[in-house]
């Protein structure tokens, strides 16, 4: 039943170039567009369940003591109050990505300014959140808690150290050198779909519509946090209104949904209100990062730094991994890096897509950019010239790499030979400038299953409690499995997002579609197997297509081979050596013009173009808008990102959407992507590697890059605002 | 939300009355519901006045418009004749917000909108203008978008509005009406208080008195611009904003209307800085001079120290623009 | 508070406590999930809906302030199936990737395009009084009231001078 496959070996078939079929890779629309468009597509918070009733969260108002609910009587007396509950079991915070556990719990002590306490039930929403805002919450025997990392205690993060050769000494002997240190803010994931939770009890068993994008991990983190079994547990995702890390972990509210249905006996139904989104799901880490580049006359790296101090709750061990990317990027023989972790009472601190190169690559582009300039060499010149033969740390050879015809082809497509000096070229009050950074994110294959279903008419099914987050789930597995079996797009069903199914590896960490979409991979394969034992011939030799087995110079329909049966398999992927064998990663590079205005600073993005290379392609219409979603955060984290906290009590001051600024459709011009071809053995039997985060690790500093090549401004604490701007002017 | 009465006014004069008597009113509620969500404002009932006669745009004996308190921001950025003879008041309009809420927003509610400081927002922190007395958490605290002028040890809040800018540059006046049906004109300079140390009053309205209509003068000779600086391409709110109207004779500025947002509590307009300029030949040395007097007793606190050096870049900026093209 | 009111061409007479929103009077009340809420302060444009053929925040305004209104939703523009021309292109050029936002972008699209066809003006019109082309700079500009976290922003723009094209 069950095809089990442990990754331990390059996979070198490459069958999915050989199938008839002919649909992965392929620019195909995503079959659940016509839901998503007409409003038909079901998200946690729309589902309509008989009898619920409204949960609205209440916050903490200061980042320390013992909380005491002053008017919780009266509150419970208003207008459709059901219940105030402060149960010891509500979370302090969110799970971290892929914790399989509950994380710190107990509303009886405020942690951070935002840390939802309580949850107050009423049977009208309106009810609800009124009755919640009357809730008097004071805070017993504060204390004045550390909110700032720069002065904050420190931990050293001591499995990210590195010390190879001697870096002081490169770094006294090169013939260029650059000794900078750049900060980062904390960014929000900021899904356009506010977390939600529908709780509803039959009996002892509880099913809870949520909006998550790691079912398998977060049902167990349920079960621990309310202390029942896993079993009698069912967690529906089908569809997510954008996680980008946020929606990694079980989170407060579908905990307080949890209880407050089991307390009032009725459905439940708690959604975030949009500054508790701000303050109370997940931060990236804001960072500081100190980068140290020796090269020699040539422009070749002797050594490189990188050491950077990031910060999280007390009690929480997620420390933003900036030098993932730093250990094999570059060249350059001597090494050091260097993480420290500081303890503030601010909102966690956790994944937000790309955790590490998104924030790391970046600073580490705005140094190398400055090594260009001090050099006088042309910045694709230099990174071309600093590609190591093998990681530079391990001697590990790269799984697949096509670094280098990314730099060339995406200079090429971009007209990088065009670019002007520093302060060249000025088109009225506009100063334009173009800048460029390398992009690279660490690839991992998960352990994942998937049930495929060949049905007697000769369709397909595939289950798995897999999600798509916008990601194109629902589009690659019908692929996938569509040209393993030889079937229309439309002849295979997807079903997603139910814990009830085949346990998958979640959407995160750019794993999702490679794992999951191996699960279905070798459930086919199994399938293909059936069919072919049945035709008595070998598989290999069988050609699927169009619902049609050829083979021997005969053919005959599926429905006809399987005779009024069904033929379901297990696809289970795990992952083995070839994680630790070769040092796997994706690549690419990005292209920006800017102009800079003369008088205000501010700068708009008039061009940016990303090429990139990941393996085996999937979906060439999914995976494009992955880039361009990935380029946009980097165009928010260039320009516009901030949390800001406030000074005295850390909360977070801009909590909503007009005040954070994400960027919108004009800050965001005609981004353009080529995907390379590529193929990685290494990676997994699709040699397919990840997509989704790719498009941010970095992008970033192609923006500041051209920036300074405007104006001279070289902006070092991100994001690069206006105010930055002109005070370099 | 807090619980509240609901009423549908028929006529301006009944709806004053019932404001007069404890009600807030409502029109485009783009604002006051956002507000109210929050229960930064919480009134006890609410008189919908969307049903009055206040949707017009008239022209006036004297060349000029009326502009019913009701019509929509769309409506009248996208009127004929705004934008042919008041096109500064168009480009404001069409620099705010979004096609959504201008499409809902009115007039009226326009120019008596609240502030966007953040601290206001956040009932768990304390606010002068929320809770007199209470203290301003925005002095010491995250203070990026707030004001430089105008500003008191009780309150640095500044007002959002990009089209009461426009407004303050073409001269504008409201006219309104009481509960006892008497009627008045001010200046949007007599209509909005600065902080002092009532910041909750923001405007010199007494309860139940409605705006009916905002009145715009006779066309002003000469070039017009609106310039809005802010931190994304749209949807956002201004750091800066200049309304200018500039007109050259024989190489000379014969005019020059300025109004600035996003610095001050109002929209800010200084005359003395209109007569600096006015008689003389524009120069990158004059813009400055301008600059210096408009931006003397100019106070930052903190986060929004930049906003000083920025209005002046801004101001030269948008001289030059006016100046350059006028000659033309 | 009883509010009369058409949406998507059926008559709702709602009888509701006056502070229900039109947004949460749709999603709550009428079963009508496609507006969505994302920030419920008229920050983001998930719950853009046409009254009386003009966009608006349904978050931002009172249900009974709508008495007498034709409300028209996602859900009045097409269903899966027989797509709108919009909601077609933004299928084909993936101009949505959750999906959150979209039903908003579409509502909101499908006014703007009006607005332009009506002479409207934006931000980025060179001149007050001239007709406004269907640049894309034009389209980004006024679909910037609709927030897109997964940013198929380019797509978006793709999807409805596509669309507009097959109308023209």
């Amino acid at each position: 039943m069950t095809e089990q496959f442990k990754m331990d070996a390059p996979a070198t078939a490459r069958r999915l170039d050989d199938m008839a079929q002919g649909l992965v890779g392929a620019p195909l629309d995503r079959p659940e567009g016509p839901l998503k468009v007409t409003g038909t597509a079901t998200y946690a918070n729309e589902w309509q369940v008989r009898g619920m009733v409204h949960g609205v969260m209440v916050r903490a108002p200061d980042n320390s003591g013992r909380v005491v609910l002053a008017n919780c009587d009266a509150v419970e007396k208003m207008p459709g109050v059901l219940a105030v509950i402060q149960d010891d079991r509500l979370l302090r915070n969110p799970a971290q990505g892929t914790a399989n556990k509950a994380p710190i719990q107990g509303p009886q002590h405020a942690a951070y300014l935002g840390q939802l306490i309580a949850v107050v039930v009423a049977e009208g929403f309106e009810q609800a959140r009124h009755a919640a805002q009357s809730l008097q919450v004071q805070l017993e025997n504060g204390e004045v808690m550390p909110v700032d990392p720069a002065t904050a205690a420190v931990e050293p993060q001591e499995a990210k150290t590195l010390d190879q050769g001697d870096l002081d000494g490169a770094m006294k002997d090169a013939a260029f050198s650059v000794d900078v240190t750049y900060t980062t803010p904390s960014h929000s994931s900021s899904p356009m779909e506010p977390h939600a939770s529908i709780a509803s009890w039959q009996g002892d068993d509880l099913t809870l519509r949520g909006s998550y994008q790691m079912l398998k991990y977060n049902r167990n983190e349920l079960s621990d946090a309310l202390g029942i079994h896993p079993d009698r547990l069912r967690i529906l995702s089908p569809y997510v209104g954008g996680g980008f890390g946020s929606k990694l972990g079980i989170a407060p509210e579908a905990v307080a949904a949890a209880i407050a249905a089991k307390k009032v006996g009725r459905p439940v139904s708690v959604a975030l209100q949009r500054p508790q989104v701000y303050e109370a799901t997940m931060r990236r880490s804001e960072t500081t990062q100190r980068v140290r580049l020796a090269a020699d006359a040539e422009g070749r790296l002797t050594g490189l730094g990188h050491d950077a101090r990031v910060s999280n709750l007390p009690g929480e061990t997620f420390a933003e991994p900036v030098l993932q990317a730093s250990y094999f990027l570059y060249a350059g023989e001597n090494r050091k890096m260097s993480m420290e972790l500081a303890r503030v009472h601010r909102l966690c601190a956790g994944s937000v897509r790309a955790p590490g190169e998104a924030v790391g690559v970046t600073v580490f582009e705005g140094a190398m950019d400055e090594l260009a300039v001090q050099i006088g060499m042309d910045p694709v010149e230099l990174r071309r010239r600093n590609i190591p033969e093998k990681d530079p740390e391990s001697g590990k050879e790269f799984s697949s790499r096509r670094f280098l015809e990314a730099l060339d082809s995406g200079a090429e497509t971009f007209g990088w030979a065009n670019r002007p000096g520093v302060k060249e070229r000025r088109e009225g009050e506009w100063l334009i400038g173009y800048g460029m950074a390398s992009a690279a994110r660490v690839n991992v294959l998960m352990e994942s299953q998937a049930r495929v279903t060949l049905t007697p008419e000769g369709r397909a099914r595939v289950e798995t409690d897999m999600t798509d987050i916008g990601t194109g789930t629902y589009a690659i597995l019908g692929q996938i499995a569509g040209d393993m079996l030889g079937l229309p797009r439309d002849a295979v069903d997807v079903v997603l997002g139910d814990t009830t199914l085949p346990p998958a590896s979640g959407s995160g960490g750019s794993w999702g579609a490679a794992s999951s979409g191996t699960s279905v991979y070798l459930a086919c394969e199994a399938i293909r197997k059936q069919l072919a034992e049945r035709l008595e011939v070998d598989e290999n030799d069988l050609t699927l297509k169009d619902g049609m087995a050829t083979f021997d110079n005969q053919a005959r329909s599926l429905s006809d081979i399987l005779n009024g049966d069904q033929i379901a398999k297990l696809g289970h992927v795990l992952p083995g050596d070839t994680s630790e064998a070769v040092r796997q990663a994706t690549f690419g590079a990005y292209f920006a013009e800017v102009a800079v205005h003369a008088a205000s600073g501010e700068t708009r993005v008039r061009r940016m173009h990303g090429t990139f290379a990941a393996g085996r392609i999937l979906n060439a219409k999914t995976a494009r808008s992955q880039c361009l979603g990935g380029m946009t955060f980097g165009i928010g984290i260039a320009l516009t990102e901030e949390m800001a906290f406030d000074p005295r009590d850390g909360h977070v001051a801009n909590h909503n959407l007009a005040e954070y600024h994400i960027p919108v459709n004009a800050d965001v011009p005609q981004l353009t992507v080529d995907l390379l071809e590529e193929r990685d053995d290494w990676a997994n039997p699709l040699q397919a590697k990840g997509i989704g985060e790719l498009g941010i690790c970095g992008a970033a500093a192609a923006i500041t890059n051209a920036i300074y090549n405007a104006t001279g401004v070289r902006v070092r604490d991100y994001p690069a605002t206006l105010d930055k701007v002109i005070a370099g002017m | 939300m807090r619980p509240f009465g609901y009423t549908r006014a028929d006529t301006s004069e009944s709806a004053a009355r019932q404001a007069a008597s404890g009600g807030t009113f409502i029109a485009g509620g783009t604002n006051l519901l956002d507000l109210m969500k929050l229960e930064v404002m919480a009134p006890e009932a609410l008189i919908d006045i969307n049903r009055l006669d206040l949707g017009a745009i008239e022209e006036t004996d004297d060349g000029g418009l009326r502009i019913g308190a009701l019509v929509s921001n769309s409506d009248l950025a996208n009127d004929a004749r705004i934008r042919k003879d008041w096109p500064v008041l168009s480009r404001a309009l069409l620099a705010g917000a979004s096609g959504q809420l201008r499409n809902k927003a009115t007039t009226g509610g326009n120019l008596l909108q609240r502030t966007r400081c953040l601290y206001f927002y956040d009932r768990a922190m304390p606010c002068n203008k929320r809770e007199p007395g209470a203290g301003c958490s925005a002095k010491d605290g995250f203070n990026r978008i707030l004001a430089v002028l105008g500003t008191s040890e009780h309150c640095i809040a500044a007002h959002p509005s990009d089209m009461a800018v426009a407004m303050r540059a073409l001269g504008a006046e409201v006219e309104t009406l009481k509960e006892n049906g008497s009627t008045r004109r001010l200046t949007l300079d007599n209509l909005y208080l600065l902080p002092g140390d009532r910041p909750d009053q923001e405007t010199v309205l007494e309860p139940g008195e409605l705006i009916t209509a905002v009145v715009l003068p006779a066309p002003v000779d000469g070039k017009q611009t609106y310039r809005k600086v802010r931190d994304r391409a749209s949807y956002a709110f201004a750091l800066v904003s200049v309304a200018g109207i500039a007109k050259l004779e024989n190489g000379r500025i014969a005019r020059a209307n300025l109004a600035f947002g996003g610095l001050a509590p109002k929209p800010w307009r200084n005359a003395e800085v209109e007569a600096l300029l006015t008689g003389e030949a524009p120069s990158e040395d004059l813009f400055n001079k301008a600059a210096d007097l408009l931006l003397a007793e100019a106070q930052g606190y903190g986060a929004n120290d930049f906003k000083i050096p920025l209005a002046r870049r801004t101001l030269v900026s948008v001289l030059n623009e006016l100046t350059q093209e006028a000659q033309q | 508070m009883e509010t009369n009111l058409t949406i998507n061409g059926t008559e709702q007479r709602l009888d509701l406590d006056p502070r229900t929103t039109l947004l949460d009077a749709l999603r709550h009340h009428l079963g009508l999930t496609g507006s969505k809420k994302g920030c419920d302060h008229g920050q983001c444009g998930a719950c853009t809906v046409m009254v009386n053929g003009r966009r608006i925040n349904a978050c931002l305004t009172l249900v009974c302030m709508h008495d007498g209104d034709e409300v028209t939703t996602i859900e009045g523009l097409g269903q899966p199936g027989n797509l709108s021309p919009l909601q077609e292109a933004f299928v084909n050029e993936d101009g949505f990737q959750c999906g959150y936002c979209t039903p908003g972008q579409i509502c909101s699209a499908t006014a703007m395009l009006k607005e332009i066809s009506d002479g409207w003006p934006s931000h980025v019109t060179d001149d007050l009084d001239g007709k406004a082309k269907l640049t894309a700079e034009e389209i980004s500009e006024r679909m910037s009231g609709n927030l897109c976290r997964c940013s198929a922003y380019p797509n978006i723009v793709e999807a409805i001078r596509k669309a507009a094209g097959e109308n023209t």
